[in-house]
C-alpha cells in the first residue's frame, strides 16, 4: 500500500517532535535533521527505528548515510511503500 | 604541604528523598523527616522489601521532556543538582582548561541497562536505543555535567560502591591541591530503585523488611535496626581554592582540609569488626589535613542501619577519636534519607558541610533504644547546637568491596 508523501511528512514530524523537541512547524522537507532540527547521529538511528515502525518499512543503514533532509527520508519510505 | 592551595566550597545541589534542593532538603533534615515510603509500584507485590525513599520532586518536574529521554535517572539527578551548585557558586567565570569535574556512582545506570534489556527480549535488538551505553556507563553522570559545564581539566568517575561519592570529593580536593583545576564539580549520585538491584541487596539480607511502617525502618544504631533502605538522589558541590573564591567574592561554606583512604582487606561485604580499616582512615585524615583531634565537634557516620555495620562503625570510631569522643556529635542522617549508595557521601557531604556553617548538627531519627554497644555520642530526635569559633567535622563512608573514605571539612572564618 503505497503512502502519500503528505502522510509520511506528517508521521515525521510526529517522530521528530518526539525525538528531538523541535516545533513541528520547522519539520519541512528541505530541513536537515543534523543541521536544522537537532537530531544527531544517535537521535536518527531513533527516528529511523520509529519510522520504520510507523511505516512498516525497512530502511536500511546505507540510506540512512544518504538521508541528509527531512525530504530524502520522506521520499525513500515513499518509494519503499510502494 | 604548605604549597597546596587551600580549597573551599563555594556551591551546593541536591536532589533527595528530603527535597528537591539543597534548602528543602536541610529543612527537613533538621525537622527530622523522613523520606522513606511505600513503592506503589507492581512489581513490589512479589518483592520483599516493598518501600524505598524516593526522590521528593521528580526529575520530570525541572526538567524537559526531550533531556530526559537522552539521560539514565542517575544522569537526570547529577544535572539537577549540578546545576543548582553552579548557581550557588554564583556560576564562576573560569577558564574552562581549569575546571573540571569528579561525580560519582555506585552502579551506574542500571535502570537503563534492564529496561533495554526487557526492549532487547520483547522487540528485538533493532529497537534498542542508541542512547542505551551513553545512559548506562557509570561515569555518564559526570560526563553529562562536564558536558554542560565544558570542563576541560578532567572528568573523572571513582566507583568504590557506597564510599563513592566521598571518594569523588576526595579526589576532586586533590585535582585542585595538585595544581590540575582550579574549579571542580564534584559529587555523587545514585538511580537503582528497581526490582533487580532490591531483589539482589535483599537476598544478601541488606535491606530492612519492617514493611508495615516503613518511616520507621533506616534506624542507625538502634536495637532492632534490620538493615538499610534503599534511596535515591544525589549531591554535587562546587570546590575551588581559596585564592579563586576570594579573588572573585563568592560566598564560601566551609573548607575542605584533608582525607583519609584505606581498604579492609578483609571481605567482599561484611565490614572488618574490629574496624581497623576505618581507625587508620581517620588517622589518616586527621593527618592530611593537620587538624587535631581536640577540633572535631562533629561527625557524620556513614551508619546505615545494618546490624553489623553499625557497631563495627562505631567501635572503630570510638578507638579513633579516643578520649575526644565526647565533644564530637555524631550525626546518622540516613535515618532520614535512605542509603543513596554512591550518592550517599555526596549528601552527607553537604550536611557536614552545613552543619558547619550554620554550626548545627542533624539529628538521627528513630533511635528507640539505643544499643548498649554504641559509646558514641549520637545526636537524637533533634539537631544540636555546635559551638562557635573554629571547629572541624568528618564525614566517613564505606562500600561494599571494603572501601574506607574520611573527609575532613573546617568552618571557614574570612
Amino acid at each position: 500500500m503505497a503512502l502519500t508523501q503528505e502522510a509520511v511528512l506528517a508521521g515525521i514530524k510526529e517522530i521528530v517532535v518526539e525525538v528531538a523537541g523541535i516545533d513541528a512547524s520547522k519539520v519541512e522537507m528541505s530541513k536537515s535533521f543534523s543541521d536544522d532540527l537537532e537530531v544527531d547521529s544517535l537521535s536518527m538511528v531513533e527516528v529511523v527505528v520509529a519510522a520504520e515502525e510507523k511505516f512498516n518499512v525497512k530502511i536500511p543503514d546505507e540510506e540512512v548515510t544518504k538521508m541528509a533532509t527531512v525530504g530524502d527520508a520522506v521520499n525513500f519510505i515513499v518509494s519503499a511503500s510502494k | 604541604m604548605s604549597s597546596r592551595p587551600r580549597v573551599v566550597v563555594t556551591g551546593l545541589g541536591a536532589t533527595t528523598p528530603l527535597g528537591g534542593d539543597v534548602p528543602s532538603t536541610w529543612a527537613a533534615l533538621l525537622a527530622g523527616k523522613s523520606g522513606v515510603r511505600t513503592l506503589d509500584e507492581p512489581w513490589t507485590e512479589a518483592s520483599t522489601v516493598k518501600f524505598a525513599a524516593r526522590v521528593a520532586v521528580e526529575p520530570s518536574e525541572v526538567m524537559e521532556r526531550v533531556e530526559m529521554r537522552r539521560l539514565d535517572r542517575s544522569e537526570q539527578f547529577a544535572l539537577i543538582a549540578a546545576r543548582e551548585a553552579w548557581k550557588d557558586a554564583g556560576s564562576p567565570e573560569i577558564q574552562k582548561e581549569r575546571l573540571g569535574v569528579v561525580v560519582a556512582s555506585g552502579i551506574g545506570g542500571v535502570i537503563t541497562m534492564l529496561d533495554q534489556y526487557d526492549i532487547l527480549r520483547e522487540k528485538g535488538p533493532r529497537s534498542v536505543s542508541p542512547h542505551t551505553v551513553p545512559m548506562l556507563m557509570p561515569n555518564g553522570p559526570a560526563a553529562n555535567v562536564g558536558l554542560e559545564l565544558q570542563a576541560k581539566a578532567g572528568v573523572h568517575t571513582p566507583v568504590s560502591a557506597c564510599a563513592s561519592g566521598a571518594e569523588a570529593i576526595g579526589y576532586a580536593m586533590e585535582m585542585i591541591r595538585t595544581g590540575r583545576a582550579d574549579v571542580v564539580v564534584t559529587g555523587g549520585v545514585e538511580a537503582a530503585i528497581h526490582p533487580l538491584p532490591i531483589a539482589g541487596f535483599a537476598s544478601m539480607k541488606a535491606l530492612s523488611t519492617r514493611n508495615d511502617a516503613p518511616e520507621k525502618a533506616s534506624r542507625p544504631y538502634d536495637l532492632d535496626r534490620d538493615g538499610f533502605v534503599l534511596g535515591e538522589g544525589g549531591g554535587v558541590i562546587v570546590l575551588e581554592t581559596l585564592e579563586n573564591a576570594l579573588k572573585r567574592g563568592a560566598k564560601i561554606y566551609a573548607e575542605i582540609v584533608g582525607q583519609g583512604l584505606t581498604s579492609d582487606g578483609y571481605h567482599i561485604a561484611a565490614p572488618d569488626p574490629d574496624g581497623a580499616g576505618v581507625s587508620r582512615a581517620v588517622k589518616f585524615a586527621l593527618e592530611d589535613s593537620g587538624v587535631k583531634l581536640s577540633e572535631v565537634v562533629h561527625l557524620n557516620a556513614h551508619a546505615t542501619s545494618t546490624p553489623a555495620g553499625d557497631i563495627a562503625e562505631a567501635n572503630a570510631l570510638a578507638a579513633a577519636l579516643g578520649a575526644d569522643i565526647d565533644h564530637v556529635a555524631v550525626s546518622a542522617t540516613k535515618s532520614m534519607t535512605g542509603h543513596l549508595l554512591g550518592g550517599a557521601g555526596a549528601i552527607e557531604t553537604i550536611f557536614c558541610v552545613l552543619a558547619l556553617h550554620h554550626r548545627m548538627a542533624p539529628p538521627t531519627i528513630n533511635i528507640d533504644n539505643l544499643d548498649p554497644q554504641v559509646k558514641i555520642d549520637v545526636v537524637r530526635d533533634k539537631p544540636r547546637p555546635l559551638p562557635a569559633g573554629p571547629i572541624v567535622a568528618l564525614n566517613d563512608s564505606f562500600g561494599f568491596g571494603g572501601h574506607n573514605v574520611v573527609l575532613v571539612f573546617r568552618s571557614y572564618e574570612a
